[in-house]
């Protein structure tokens, strides 16, 4: 199981547009994200329901489905081009070097085959050549390696005779019997209750280290993303409001809206009266998207130019930015000042020297 | 298991007691006697025969003795149409030939329907699932002699020196074809339609999701995974249209002369042959119950969260 480790960019994603085309009218899901994802680091993608969070994941593993079209950016994965890839190409792909699991394993094993049945199946499906105990063998190696115990019997069990916890665990299982190098989990843990749910972001977190895999974690959970994740992109009606290293998103946020999440999160040190903080309004409608920043109508600290344009992306730290006029207004503050600094320094300097002379 | 089928046996033969009962009561309701003809016999024959045939006692009589005779095996002898031939010997060299046409007729049907569901649900809004919509709704809603008429005109000798098929069934391999196509014609329709309809929801499902990100190809997605998850409603359906179609369609036996079941049955109404028509009616009884009876053991064969011990459900 354990892989050479590779460094370096595994995924790059570049303006990312996508676009559901229906009868209504075209619905830009995804409006021109980017991000990149290293070997071995995990990014979480946060944001409510509607967001695109999912849609933008299931770009990269071409499962979109019509009436969704990527309409314009780029993805690069390991240096090839994912959108110039045939169908067969993207078969290939996907389960092998791309694999995904999904919010709830109740409904997303196959009722009417067993769990090696399913398991083999997928392993198969990537390599032809493998014998049908060799492959039994790995599905069982794979299934010990969740935490999954009595594997024998398990092969031979249906989806219906495993309780939900374990369930996701043989998802995980699936997924990772083709050694991909980049994993997509939408809401793996959503579906399951509080402490299912920690044992499996146990499990990620352990079979990350194992594997140096790199992951995407779409989740609209802000708890589970301090567990799990390196780096955060909070994305808003389509777009990427903010993205940074885990602990600037959650010490130092730069967007009203992820202040407005985090505000929104139940947090075991507060005091007992301290009440959560809803984020007003309700999300924008994505038929008629407004112009300028999409959260300007819910922000608290909305301007006049918030609904007109949409805001760029202002360096907070490294690797930290934030689409926000506020923060557009501190930094021309602060280089204003800077300015000024810099002129005073170079006047004192020019003077300094011309005492020189 | 056994406790199950043995359950279901039970039941079986009280569904067929009050099968038999119903169809005693309402076949002697039907106003007429076995002894009209074009030439009514004299009073005095009709009252001897009625003796005879033990029809001159009450109803409920009547039912009683024949009951009992059932028990011993003994299904009457016909009283009109083969006057004192047994009723198993009649249908025991009927059925055959209804079930030849019928099994041909309903497996090609499934080989058909299914398939074509499979293409409808793939192709949806195309003009491939709008073609197939239009053929089967004509062939659900077309009645059996419309269809039998039409292939009867096309191919067997409605235009001139295009006659491929007999017009009537002699039992030679040739003979066989309209029949078979017009009897499976409407079950093939139905089926297409209910294959299509039920894939589409399986098809929805998250493990079709699942199996798309496993990277499978794509006919093994549609055939393996959303397949076996479509045939319930299939099965369902097919049960009782097997029994049906093997005890021969009534339309397709008298359009092309075929000394089926089917036909038979309904002569014998016709007739008030009392006999017949009770032993008919308990041999497709039974028939539809064992089919029945099949269907809900495949569920558990497809469906392994199907437990037949817990009702069936």
């Amino acid at each position: 199981m354990e892989e050479k480790q590779k460094s370096g960019k595994l995924l790059e994603v570049k303006d990312l547009h996508v676009s559901f085309f229906t009868p209504a009218g075209e619905v830009k899901a995804v409006g021109g994200i980017s991000y990149d994802l290293n070997y071995d680091e995990v990014m979480g993608i946060v944001g409510e329901s509607g967001s695109g969070k999912s849609v933008e994941a299931y770009s990269i593993i071409g499962l979109l489905q019509s009436p969704g079209k990527v309409v314009g950016g780029s993805i690069t994965l390991e240096g090839e081009d994912v959108l110039a890839k045939s169908k067969e190409e993207m078969i290939d792909l996907r389960g092998n070097k791309v694999a995904m699991i999904f919010q709830n394993p109740m409904t997303c094993l196959n009722p009417v085959y067993t769990i090696g049945n399913q398991l083999i199946e997928a392993l198969k499906a990537h390599d032809k050549k493998v014998s049908k105990e060799e492959a039994a063998k790995r599905a069982m190696e794979m299934l010990e390696l969740v935490g999954i115990n009595n594997v024998e019997k398990r092969m031979k069990q249906y989806p219906h005779e495993l309780s939900g916890g374990m369930r996701q665990r043989v998802m995980i299982a699936m997924g990772l019997i083709c050694h991909p190098q980049l994993l997509i989990a939408d809401e793996p843990t959503t579906a399951l209750d509080v402490t299912i749910q920690a044992q499996i972001l146990e499990l990620m977190k352990d079979l990350q280290k194992k594997t140096h895999m790199g992951i995407i974690f779409i989740t609209h959970n802000l708890g589970v993303v301090a567990e799990i994740c390196d780096k955060v992109s909070v994305m808003y009606a389509g777009k990427m409001v903010e993205q940074g290293p885990v602990d600037d998103i959650f010490y130092k946020p730069g967007h009203p809206y992820t202040m407005g999440l985090l505000r929104s999160m139940p947090r075991v040190d507060a005091e007992s009266y301290e009440r959560l903080i809803p984020i007003e309004g309700t999300p924008v409608d994505m038929l008629n998207p407004p112009e300028g920043c999409p959260f300007a109508p819910r922000c608290e600290y909305a301007m006049k130019i918030c609904l007109q344009k949409m805001p760029p992306y202002v360096e907070l730290g490294e690797n930290h930015r934030a689409a926000c006029w506020l923060r557009v207004q501190e930094q021309m503050a602060k280089e204003k000042s800077g300015q000024a600094d810099a002129k005073a320094g170079s006047q004192t300097e020019n003077k300094e020297a011309g005492d020189h002379e | 298991m056994a406790k199950y089928i043995l359950k279901r046996v039970l039941m079986a033969v009280i569904t067929l007691f009050i099968v038999i009962c119903l169809t005693f009561f309402l076949m002697n309701a039907i106003p007429g006697s076995p002894w009209l003809s074009e030439k009514t016999p004299p009073q005095a024959t009709i009252d001897a025969l009625n003796e005879k045939y033990g029809l001159d006692q009450p109803v409920i009589v009547q039912l009683g003795k024949y009951l009992a005779n059932i028990v011993h095996g003994d299904f009457g002898t016909s009283i009109k149409m083969q006057k004192d031939r047994p009723v198993l010997d009649i249908i025991t060299t009927m059925f055959p030939v209804s079930a030849a046409i019928g099994i041909i007729a309903i497996l090609w049907a499934i080989l058909v329907g299914v398939p074509l569901g499979c293409l409808a649900a793939y192709k949806r809004g195309t003009w491939v699932d709008s073609l197939l919509r239009v053929i089967c709704t004509i062939g659900i809603s077309m009645p059996g002699f419309v269809v039998a008429t039409i292939l009867l005109y096309l191919l067997a000798g409605g235009i001139d020196g295009f006659k491929i098929f007999p017009t009537i069934f002699d039992g030679s391999l040739k003979s066989y074809v309209l029949p078979c196509l017009a009897l499976g014609f409407y079950p093939m329709c139905y089926l297409s339609r209910q294959t299509r309809t039920a894939m589409l929801d399986s098809i929805n499902q998250e493990y079709i999701k699942t199996a798309r990100a496993k990277g499978l190809k794509n006919k093994k997605i549609i055939f393996k995974h959303a397949l076996r998850n479509a045939l319930i409603p299939v099965i369902t359906y097919l049960g009782p249209q097997v029994a049906f179609t093997l005890c021969g369609g009534f339309v397709v036996e008298t359009v092309f002369s075929i000394p089926g079941l089917g036909r038979y049955f309904v002569q014998s109404i016709q007739n008030r042959d009392y006999p017949i028509i009770m032993g008919t009616t308990i041999f497709l009884a039974a028939f539809i119950i064992i089919m029945n009876l099949v269907v809900d053991l495949l569920y558990k064969l497809v469906d392994p969260r199907i437990n037949l011990s817990k009702g069936g459900n």
